[in-house]
């Protein structure tokens, strides 16, 4: 297979932050807060640069949909091996309601437009924990998946994914085009060399709206309420084991 | 849009003081991947690399992987090919995680490839920078003696002509990364009667014969890099070894400290910033009274003094290296960056030991290591002492005209 991926890369509060919710418990703050390019999106973009530098593949597209600071994320993927990127320019409300449907049905318009063989997503985005997208996308185009890979190889036409599922490992074969959804294990991202991060300068971001791929980006989905989880209460102090028996009985634990 | 003029800028060789309010494109992303591998490699490690004084090997290939242990070098002799303020950003995020593989970085960069890049010839470049652009080897510069640290001009090494190949013999002091070295640059006098303009600066591969390495010294900080005495004794090497022109070496060895001096600079503003993130930190979390410290005047005014101390700092470190980028004069502007960003970096480990209390005494927290880590910025590559009369002789010369 030689072809052209198409690697998701979702701006996500970056994982070391502590989260706080609004007082109007609408949404999480995200003014002033540091963000940076989703882990597993990451994963999937050093995967996919592998397979490029293994020859495998020829063109490793970098897709990011959000307002104007989506672009520093396809700049990272640039800097780690992306050829060039797209951004789907998505702002204000219209935002704040994305999700994995409409990134679904943007990633499946652009797979057609751009004639992919492969999309390779993160397993899931660390902000909202969906792990939606990946598949929603594959029943849109009708192609297999190989969701969670920690192992992937070209076998002839075929590719073979080493999934991790809770029993274990599942390895599958699956006909390209195909999508795929990294998880941890897959690989370990590398980080920018700078010669990299001086020549993603020169390489192309396309800007486009939904509306140019012909996608409709309203939300089926409303957000109620956001809450942060609940305060760890104080535990119970107990003298002897005896107690701690008849403690956990009481509360119908044993 | 601010891509295209940053873009522009950069095209255009010429640096904007605009670029010290808002950095190009490159350079944040430069900064955060630098800041990325500080975060995940070297903080984690950096206490018990000071404990057990252990030589980073496998952070500084990594470091030489991404370009960063030969940042100006061309990219056709292996280096990554940047500017001065890159380096500076690079240095500075690398020392906030571990202030020894900063020291590392800073010798090999500034004080091994900076003179044999600016004064070498094309094969001495191939033969003694491209080997020490991977990580895999790194370079020292050898200056000071037991006999003179400030005064460099009365080089006691002495270094006699015999046929096709010069002879040293001395002893060199302090001399960082020697135990983990593989070339050094050496200044030693070719003629004792023209004092300082006889001093001629050589390449030295180590091992060499006639070159062996004192003990390792037991320093305060920076113990994850090795410190110790450069002996010579008949140490022979060809005449190509010469860098430069014959009594060139004390201009070369200014020329290289003018610019090393931006790097410890840098050095020093990541200690700074480690503390005061230290610090600020536990501020945050520390109640005493009924409420958070970080409620207290007391502690909130040494925060802001220690913000300022670093942001000013910082200011005249990266107008020194946008000077030396625009290729003018920048001698005045690197001694007043490392001056205060030294000052800075022990003023700030100072208070952040103050602000975290008993907890900063201790190796728990990192407070300690900073302190330790700080104090010899104020002392290498120019004592603040020489710092100032460097700035007040540049002054002066203002003035004058």
């Amino acid at each position: 297979m030689s072809g052209r991926v198409l690697v998701g890369v979702k701006r996500v509060i970056d994982y070391a932050v502590k989260i706080r919710v609004k007082p109007d418990k609408s949404s999480v703050v995200t003014d002033g807060v540091k963000h940076s390019m989703n882990p597993f999106c990451e994963i999937a973009v050093e995967e996919a640069v592998k397979m490029k530098e293994k020859k495998l593949i020829k063109e490793v597209v970098a897709v990011s949909c959000g307002p104007q600071q989506a672009q520093e994320t396809i700049r990272t993927a640039l800097a780690m091996g992306a050829d060039r990127g797209i951004h789907v320019e998505v702002t204000g409300k219209d935002y704040e309601t994305l999700g994995p449907l409409q990134i679904s049905k943007i990633m499946a318009a652009l797979a057609k437009k751009e004639e992919a063989q492969l999309i390779i997503l993160g397993k899931q985005a660390i902000d909202d924990d969906c792990n939606q997208t990946g598949q929603m996308t594959a029943a849109l185009l009708d192609w297999p998946q190989g969701t969670f890979a920690s192992e992937v190889s070209l076998e002839g036409d075929k590719i073979k994914v080493v999934r991790e599922v809770d029993g274990g490992l599942e390895t599958i074969k699956i006909n390209i085009p195909a999508v795929i959804t990294a998880d941890l294990r897959l690989n370990t991202p590398r980080y920018a060399t700078l010669p990299n991060i001086m020549k993603a300068k020169k390489k192309k971001i396309a800007n486009m709206k939904p509306a140019d791929l012909g996608v409709d980006i309203t939300s089926r989905l409303e957000v109620l309420r956001v809450d942060e989880p609940p305060q760890r209460q104080a535990g119970v102090k107990v003298e002897t084991v005896e107690d701690l028996v008849s403690k956990l009985k009481e509360a119908g634990l044993v | 849009t601010s891509l295209n003029i940053a873009l522009a800028v950069c095209l255009a060789g010429c640096r904007s003081l605009s670029q010290l309010a808002e950095l190009p494109e490159t350079h944040q992303l430069l900064r955060q991947t630098c800041r990325d591998f500080a975060d995940r490699e070297l903080s984690p490690i950096a206490a018990r690399l000071d404990k057990k004084h252990s030589y980073p090997a496998k952070q500084i290939q990594e470091l030489g992987a991404m370009g960063v242990m030969a940042m100006e070098v061309p990219e056709e002799l292996g280096g990554a090919g940047m500017d001065y303020l890159a380096y500076s950003l690079a240095m500075e995020e690398i020392s906030r995680g571990c202030a020894s593989t900063g020291v590392v970085v800073s010798v090999n960069n500034s004080l091994y490839i900076g003179p044999i890049l600016k004064n070498g010839t094309e094969e001495q470049k191939m033969q003694w920078i491209t080997p020490f652009t991977t990580g895999e080897k790194v370079g020292c510069f050898a200056l000071s003696e037991p006999g003179n640290g400030s005064d460099a001009g009365a080089a006691s090494t002495v270094a006699h002509q015999d046929g096709d190949e010069w002879v040293l013999n001395g002893t060199k002091a302090w001399i960082t990364n020697s135990w983990d070295a593989s070339a050094t640059v050496v200044f030693a006098t070719t003629d004792k009667k023209l004092k300082h303009k006889g001093i001629s600066a050589f390449l030295i591969p180590i091992p060499h014969p006639g070159l062996s390495l004192g003990k390792k010294e037991d320093k305060l900080g920076i113990r994850a890099s090795s410190t110790a005495n450069i002996i010579l004794e008949d140490c022979r090497v060809p005449l190509d070894n010469m860098l430069g022109p014959r009594g060139a070496g004390f201009k070369i060895a200014m020329q290289t400290l003018d610019s090393g001096r931006i790097g410890i600079a840098s050095q020093a503003l990541g200690i700074a910033q480690a503390s005061l993130d230290c610090a600020a930190d536990y501020a945050h979390k520390r109640t005493a009274f009924g409420s958070p410290i970080s409620k207290l005047q007391a502690i909130q005014i040494k925060l802001a003094d220690m913000a300022v101390a670093i942001e000013s700092a910082r200011l005249l470190t990266w107008k020194a290296a946008l000077l030396r980028d625009s290729k003018k004069p920048f001698t005045k502007e690197a001694a007043m960056a490392k001056l205060a960003a030294s000052e800075a970096a022990t003023f700030c480990s100072h208070q952040a030991i103050q602000i975290l209390g008993g907890m900063g005494y201790v190796s728990d927290m990192p407070a300690e290591r900073h302190y330790r880590d700080a104090r010899i910025t104020e002392i290498y590559e120019g004592t603040s002492e020489i710092q100032r009369l460097v700035i007040a002789g540049q002054l002066l010369k203002e003035y004058q005209s």
